[in-house]
């Protein structure tokens, strides 16, 4: 395959809920084995766009192609066993709330790789640890959890069949500052190991400075810049000005310069 | 990288060592598992003709290897890329630092009959909750009633139209064939005494008495008691019972007592649609078959019936639906922040509702035969 075409190119997307237009000429591509941070002001439609991938909302103009496809005119059996490529992190969790965490990893274990249940319930307590979880937690049910712990669980159950892009929703929202950073640890750890790619809406500024390779920007309903940090850092338009430059930005990237320094101290 | 490209994962013992090759990932999973459970032991394994490798395959590796030689890999597998090692020291991180547990212990023979406890002790719990719940929702009502600026007009009148306005329809129909089917039975039970005119002392009877009432009653349970159980439950799923609470409201008098009061006003007067749609269709019938026209059908109403049927019948409604709201109310506030529970707990709202209806419903026969009325 090859490993220089993106594995997810959008083109001119258009995405309206009724007369209220999303998107409008949206162009974006997810590369093979990167980390790409989408970021924007709320109600930009980050969350809309990570759905049109997904395929969970149909888009009202452009094209999605995945894997090389065009999702939206292939045929059902076809594009589920595609959407099988895809991990999905919901910004709640959306974790089924009748199962444990354990079935919750296990049942695309079971359902698509075919495993017997107790070897899924093995390999789903494993993921879970993965995720950072500890082991008393594998029975306990989503409604007994913080929500740090259904963020994690939620991560362990995009990560069950080992996708190749992960998508995820504001996955450090309502994380402590602690437990946001070894997410994100995670994120990169995993991610060298297993060789997916991650579409990752956030607004954690820590997030994109640590973790993401390439940050995309949505506004003006469309994709401002997509771009390495330093260049979209570097892009003159007011809401990034605002955005990377407020205190919190200069924050977050004098954070990073301190932990990227130090000779060996890159991750 | 050798070339092993989509070859199946095995455990090959090649001279006195282990090696691993082809794809160690999850659609070789369950093959994997048997050939590491078969090795008992493995101090150092070949990893250099291994082909994919994914979680499932590095979480066996680590069992076959344990986590302490895993961590170790940069030593003895110098030549594994690095991605690889790092992801086997995350595995093996992952499962040392804690251990997996153990599986939940089996039940055991006597589970049965202490199942069988748990569920006679809850329902008696259930029984002294209802009562309880029923306490509480009388002392808020007396409560609120001597403060008028905190009756729930809005609220109220919201909740009729929903639980009375718009069962009016439904209720109306099924009392009519009901009514029609009951007229039917009567004449040609009562056509072999050649007394087919008493068939409207039958359909009166019935519907003025018992059928009105107990229609309505079981219509509402499966479409009020269900949306009320419903609705609590997943406000509280959602915390938003514990955001009234937060800002000083009482759920008791903004949730239930709208509900409950809306709920006494309402099924009264379905119960009186339901009386004159059920003895229409008995007219009907009677109009169409047994040649007995509404004139002298409202003739005999008027010199057979007394009024005592309707009193009893229309006395009853006022409490059936307060059991029903009460319960349908109460099971919204039992439910846990789950679809499953939300589920479990409108299941039995309505079993609960349907039954307590009925229940009353022949305690009060009997009491009214017993008075005579």
């Amino acid at each position: 395959m090859n490993a220089s075409k993106p594995i997810v190119e959008i083109r001119g997307l258009v995405n309206r809920f009724g007369r209220h237009v999303v998107h409008e000429g949206l162009d974006l591509d997810i590369r093979r084995g990167e980390i790409l941070g989408v970021v924007g002001g709320s109600g930009t439609g980050k969350s809309v766009l990570l759905r049109s991938i997904v395929g969970l909302k149909r888009p009202d103009g452009g094209s999605i192609r995945v894997f090389g496809e065009e999702l939206q005119r292939l045929p059902a059996a076809r594009r589920a066993s595609i959407e099988r490529r895809f991990g999905v992190l919901f910004q709640r969790g959306a974790l089924f709330s009748s199962l444990n965490l354990q079935e919750n990893v296990a049942l695309p274990l079971i359902e698509h790789a075919g495993l017997s249940r107790a070897d899924a319930e093995r390999l789903a307590r494993v993921k879970l640890a993965l995720a950072g979880l500890p082991p008393d937690a594998a029975r306990l049910d989503p409604a007994a959890l913080s929500g740090g712990m259904i963020k994690r669980a939620a991560l362990a159950r995009a990560l069950a069949l080992d996708p190749e892009v992960l998508f995820l929703d504001e996955p450090t929202a309502g994380l402590d500052p602690i437990g946001a950073a070894a997410f994100d640890r995670l994120l990169v750890t995993l991610r060298d190991a297993l060789g997916f790619s991650v579409f990752l809406v956030t607004h954690d500024l820590d997030t994109l400075y640590s973790s993401c390779d390439r940050v995309a920007v949505i506004a003006d309903k469309r994709v401002l810049v997509a771009d390495s940090l330093s260049v979209v850092e570097a892009t003159d338009d007011p809401w990034i000005r605002d955005y990377f430059h407020g205190p919190r930005g200069r924050a977050a990237s004098q954070a990073a310069q301190q932990l990227t320094s130090p000779p060996g101290g890159q991750s | 990288m050798p070339d092993t490209a989509s070859r199946p994962g095995m455990l090959e013992q090649q001279a006195h060592r282990l090696s691993a090759v082809g794809d160690w990932t999850l659609p070789h999973y369950a093959r994997l598992r048997d050939a590491v459970a078969r090795v008992h032991e493995a101090d150092s394994v070949d990893l250099a003709q291994l082909g994919e490798l994914d979680t499932s395959g590095a979480s066996l590796l680590v069992d076959l290897l344990g986590p302490d030689a895993v961590s170790d890999i940069a030593e003895w597998a110098p030549g594994l890329p690095p991605e690889r090692q790092a992801l086997l020291k995350a595995v093996a991180d992952a499962t040392r630092r804690r251990p997996l547990p153990p599986p939940a212990p089996r039940p055991a023979p006597l589970a049965a009959l202490a199942s069988l406890g748990q569920v006679v002790e809850q329902l008696a719990r259930q029984q002294l909750q209802l009562i309880a719940f029923v306490g509480l929702t009388l002392s808020t009502l007396l409560t609120t009633l001597f403060t008028p600026w905190r009756w729930r007009l809005t609220s109220l009148v919201a909740h009729v139209q929903q639980t009375g306005l718009n069962a009016i329809p439904i209720v109306a129909l099924l009392t009519f064939l009901v009514g029609a089917v009951v007229a039917f039975l009567g004449a040609t039970v009562l056509r072999d005494f050649g007394a087919t005119i008493y068939t409207v002392n039958l359909v009166a009877y019935a519907f003025l008495r018992e059928f009105g009432v107990l229609l309505a009653a079981i219509l509402l349970a499966g479409r009020t008691a269900s949306a009320f159980t419903a609705q609590i439950g997943s406000m509280k799923a959602n915390e938003e019972l514990d955001a009234l609470r937060a800002q000083g409201l009482d759920p008791m008098e903004l949730l239930v007592l709208p509900r409950v009061l809306a709920m006494t006003v309402s099924l009264p007067i379905l119960t009186l649609i339901g009386m004159l749609c059920g003895m229409f269709g008995g007219a009907l019938v009677c109009a169409l078959a047994l040649d007995i026209s509404f004139a002298q059908f409202i003739a005999i109403v008027q010199r057979d019936i007394p009024l005592g049927h309707f009193l009893v019948g229309i006395g009853k409604a006022p409490l059936f639906a307060f059991v029903i709201a009460v319960i349908g109310c109460l099971e919204g506030f039992k439910a846990e922040a789950s679809a499953q529970s939300v589920g479990e707990h409108t299941t039995s709202s309505v079993v609960q509702s349907i039954f307590m209806v009925i229940l009353l419903d022949a305690l009060a026969a009997l009491f009214f035969m017993e008075m005579g009325w």
